[in-house]
C-alpha cells in the first residue's frame, strides 16, 4: 500500500469486531448526518426522535414502516442473490414494474378465479414477468459477456416508460377506460376484491402477506445458497470463473438462472405492490418509490446474506418511512438517500476494516526502496 | 421528413450530446487509471444543483457568476469522487457498489434533492444561463453555421477539452503514465509511478467532468431546476465509455449520436409530428445503449476493444 496509511489484511477477524464494527459504522452514520442536519439549520436529535416515532411508536407507525419494507425486503433479495455471484443485477426496479404489470394483468384477467388460486397466480405472473425482463441482460451477459450492470439499468428506464404508455398513452387492457373520471385523469384499472391479499392483523398492527412470503424466500435462498450443490456452484463462479470452468461447471447457464431467479424475485416485489397494497397499476407511484435501487442498498448493508436482508429491510423501510411521514421543510425528502449513501460509506468502508489492519506508515519504511517495503510488511 | 426537420434534430442533438461528452470524458479519464466509476449521475446531479445554486444566489455580473457557478460544479463533482476514491483506493471497497452507493447518496432522492429544498431553488427559472455565440460571424452559413458557429461557450469548451484530453493521453508523459497504471499498476509501480497518486488524481478529475456535464444542464440546456434532471444521462455516459473503445474521439461521436436520439422525441413534439407513442422516443437512448453494448462484446469489437487491463481492481503492493 502507497500513501501515509498502512492497510495488511488480517488472518482472521476476531468475533468481538464483527458485531461492533457495524455497530460504531452505523453510529458514525448518525454523526455525520447529524453534523449535515446541524450544517443547515435543525436539530439532530429532535430530528432523530421524531423519525424513531415516526417509524415504530406514533399510531400505525410500525404497520406503515412493514409497508414500505415489504418491497424493499424482495429487493434486497433480488439484489443480495445476484451480487452474491457478482454478477450485478441492477434491474430490481424495472423488473419490479414488469412484475407489476404481470400481476395486474392475471389479477384482472383470472379476476373470478377462487381467491388462494388467484393470489398464487399473481405471484407466479409477477415473478415470471420480472424473470423474463432480467433474462434480456442475462443472455446478453453469459453468451456476449456484455456488461449486465449498464444494461440492466438501461432496462429499467425502458420498463418504467412501457408502464407510462400503457396507462397514460394508450387504451391498453391495463388503463381504466370506463370510469368517467379516469378520462379526465388516465388511472388503471382497479383489481376486484379477491385479488386483494390478505393481511395478517394483530391488535392494530397489520402485517402484509407479502412481508411473510418474502421471510420465507429469504431463509429459502440461504439454504439453496449455503446447503445446495447450486449454491455452492454460485459461489464457485462469484469467486473465480476459472476454476468453475475448469471443474465443469456451466457458467453461462448458471448466470442466467441466477440472473432469472433475481429478476423472479424483484417480479414478486411487483406483485406484492399490486396483492398487497395499490391493488391498481400505478406507473408514477411505483417510479417515485425507487423500491428497486434502495433494494441495492439493502443488499449491500446486509452483506449479501438474505437472513440480513430481511432485518435491514425493516430498518431501510423505517427510514423511507419516515421520510414520508415527515415529509416537509423540516425533513426534505431527499435526506432519507443522503442518510442511506452515509451508512453504506460507513459500512462498507467498516466491513473492510474489520478485515484488515489499518495503521500509520512508519517513516522509516516509507524511505526504504519498494522492495524493502514489501518485506517489511510482509514480516509484520 | 424533411431536412429542416433533420437539421434540427441534428442541432439539438448537440445540446443533448454535450453532458455526455464532457461526463463522458471524466469517465474515460477515471477508467483508464483502473477505476470503475458508477456514481456518475449523482456527481452530476450535485453539480447540477450546486452550479444552480450559485447561479441564483450570488449577484454580480453575469459572466463572473456563471464562472463561479462552473467551478462550485466541479467542486461539487470532485468532492464526490473523493469519498469514492478514498473508498476504493484506500480502503478498496468494491469500486461497483461504491460507484452505486455515490449515486444513491447524491442521486434524486439523495443529496442533490435535499440541497434543493434547502436552498429553495426548485421550480424557477434560472437568472443566468449560457448563450450562444455567433464564432467568427459564421452561424448563418447554411448547415453548418447552426451546426458548429452558433453553439455556447460550453459546447465550445467541451470540444477544446476533447482535443486537450487526447493531447494528454496519447501525447505527453503523464497521458502515457496513466494508461501504464490502468494497464498494469505493478510494472508501473516498479517503474517509480505513484500508482495511487495517478488514480485519485483521475478519478478526482472524472468527479469534477461529471459535476460539469451537471452544470450543462442548469446552466444551458434548460435552467431550472429539479430533482432528478439528468435522467439517466450519467449512466449513458459510462456505457458510451465502454462502446468509444475507451478512445475520446470515438467518444464524442457516440455522444452526439446518443444526442440525436435524445433530441428526437422533443424535436418531433414541438412540431407536432407524431408517428410512434413518445413513451419510445423517451426510451430510445437506453434501449440504443444496450443494442450498442451488446454490438461492442461482440467477438468482431473484442479484437479491437482497448478496455484498461486492471479496470475495477484495487492495487495492492503487497498481493501485486
Amino acid at each position: 500500500m502507497i500513501g501515509p496509511l498502512r492497510v495488511e489484511r488480517r488472518l482472521d477477524t476476531p468475533g468481538w469486531l464483527k458485531v461492533a464494527v457495524p455497530l460504531a459504522s452505523i453510529l458514525l452514520a448518525a454523526i455525520i448526518t447529524g453534523i449535515l442536519l446541524l450544517a443547515t439549520g435543525h436539530n439532530p436529535i429532535s430530528t432523530y426522535h421524531q423519525m424513531y416515532s415516526a417509524s415504530v411508536t406514533a399510531d400505525g407507525a410500525l404497520s406503515s414502516t412493514f409497508v414500505y419494507a415489504t418491497p424493499m425486503l424482495f429487493t434486497g433479495l433480488c439484489a443480495a442473490f445476484a451480487f452474491r455471484m457478482r454478477t450485478y443485477n441492477i434491474g430490481g426496479e424495472g423488473q419490479l414494474y414488469m412484475g407489476a404489470v404481470g400481476a395486474s394483468a392475471t389479477g384482472l384477467v383470472l379476476g373470478d378465479w377462487p381467491r388462494p388460486l388467484l393470489i398464487i397466480a399473481m405471484v407466479i405472473g409477477g415473478a415470471l414477468a420480472g424473470m423474463l425482463w432480467a433474462t434480456i441482460p442475462a443472455l446478453l451477459r453469459a453468451y456476449l459477456r456484455t456488461n449486465e450492470i449498464l444494461t440492466s439499468l438501461m432496462l429499467n428506464y425502458v420498463a418504467g416508460f412501457f408502464m407510462y404508455y400503457l396507462i397514460y398513452d394508450s387504451d391498453s387492457y391495463w388503463r381504466d377506460l370506463t370510469t368517467p373520471g379516469a378520462s379526465v385523469f388516465p388511472t388503471g384499472k382497479t383489481l376486484g376484491p379477491s385479488a386483494s391479499w390478505p393481511g395478517i392483523t394483530i391488535g392494530s398492527f397489520v402485517l402484509p402477506m407479502g412481508f411473510v412470503l418474502g421471510v420465507g424466500l429469504a431463509v429459502g435462498l440461504l439454504f439453496l445458497i449455503q446447503s445446495t450443490r447450486y449454491g455452492f456452484e454460485m459461489r464457485v463462479v462469484g469467486d473465480s470463473p476459472q476454476a468453475a470452468n475448469y471443474s465443469g461447471i456451466r457458467t453461462k447457464r448458471k448466470i442466467v438462472s441466477v440472473m432469472a431467479i433475481s429478476g423472479g424475485i424483484a417480479g414478486i416485489a411487483g406483485s406484492s405492490q399490486i396483492g398487497d397494497f395499490g391493488h391498481v397499476l400505478d406507473p408514477r407511484g411505483l417510479e417515485q418509490a425507487q423500491y428497486g435501487y434502495t433494494g441495492i442498498v439493502v443488499a449491500a448493508l446486509a452483506l449479501y446474506n438474505p437472513l440480513a436482508v430481511v432485518i435491514v429491510s425493516l430498518l431501510i423501510g423505517g427510514l423511507t418511512n419516515a421520510g414520508f411521514a415527515l415529509e416537509g421543510p423540516s425533513f426534505p425528502t431527499g435526506l432519507v438517500g443522503t442518510m442511506e449513501g452515509i451508512i453504506l460509506f460507513t459500512v462498507l468502508g467498516g466491513e473492510i476494516l474489520a478485515r484488515y489492519r489499518i495503521g500509520l506508515r512508519h517513516r522509516a519504511v516509507a524511505s526504504t526502496p519498494a522492495s524493502a517495503v514489501t518485506a517489511t510488511e510482509a514480516v509484520s | 421528413m424533411n431536412s429542416n426537420v433533420v437539421l434540427a434534430v441534428v442541432v439539438s442533438a448537440i445540446a443533448f450530446g454535450t453532458p455526455l461528452v464532457l461526463a463522458g470524458l471524466g469517465e474515460l479519464l477515471a477508467e483508464r487509471s483502473g477505476v470503475l466509476n458508477l456514481g456518475v449521475e449523482g456527481m452530476m446531479l450535485m453539480g447540477a444543483v450546486t452550479a444552480f445554486c450559485v447561479s441564483q444566489k450570488m449577484h454580480g455580473a453575469a459572466g463572473l457568476i456563471l464562472f463561479l457557478a462552473i467551478l462550485a460544479s466541479m467542486l461539487a463533482g470532485g468532492a464526490m469522487a473523493l469519498i469514492h476514491a478514498f473508498l476504493t483506493i484506500t480502503i478498496r471497497v468494491n469500486q461497483i457498489v461504491s460507484g452505486l452507493a455515490i449515486t444513491i447518496f447524491g442521486g434524486i432522492i439523495g443529496l442533490s434533492s435535499y440541497l434543493g429544498q434547502v436552498w429553495n431553488i426548485g421550480g424557477v427559472a434560472g437568472r443566468h444561463q449560457f448563450n450562444n455565440i455567433d464564432l467568427l460571424g459564421l452561424k448563418n452559413l447554411p448547415i453548418l453555421g447552426p451546426l458548429l458557429f452558433n453553439q455556447d461557450a460550453f459546447v465550445y469548451a467541451s470540444w477544446v477539452l476533447v482535443v486537450a484530453v487526447m493531447y494528454y493521453l496519447y501525447r505527453t508523459r503523464p497521458g502515457l503514465y496513466l494508461r501504464a497504471v490502468g494497464e498494469n499498476p505493478a510494472a508501473a509501480d516498479a517503474m517509480g509511478i505513484n500508482v495511487t497518486g495517478y488514480r485519485y488524481t483521475h478519478t478526482l478529475l472524472g468527479g469534477a467532468f461529471a459535476g460539469l456535464g451537471g452544470a450543462y444542464f442548469t446552466l444551458a440546456l434548460a435552467p431550472i431546476w429539479t430533482d432528478g434532471l439528468t435522467a439517466g444521462m450519467g449512466w449513458i455516459a459510462i456505457a458510451l465509455v465502454i462502446f468509444a473503445f475507451w478512445r475520446p474521439d470515438l467518444l464524442v461521436l457516440g455522444a452526439y449520436l446518443f444526442g440525436v436520439f435524445s433530441a428526437l422525441g422533443p424535436t418531433l413534439q414541438t412540431r407536432n409530428i407524431t408517428v410512434l407513442p413518445s413513451e419510445f422516443y423517451s426510451a430510445l437512448p437506453f434501449l440504443m445503449t444496450v443494442i450498442a453494448l451488446a454490438a461492442a462484446s461482440t467477438s468482431w469489437a473484442n479484437r479491437r476493444i482497448g478496455t484498461p487491463a486492471s479496470l475495477g481492481i484495487p492495487y495492492t503492493r503487497e498481493e501485486g
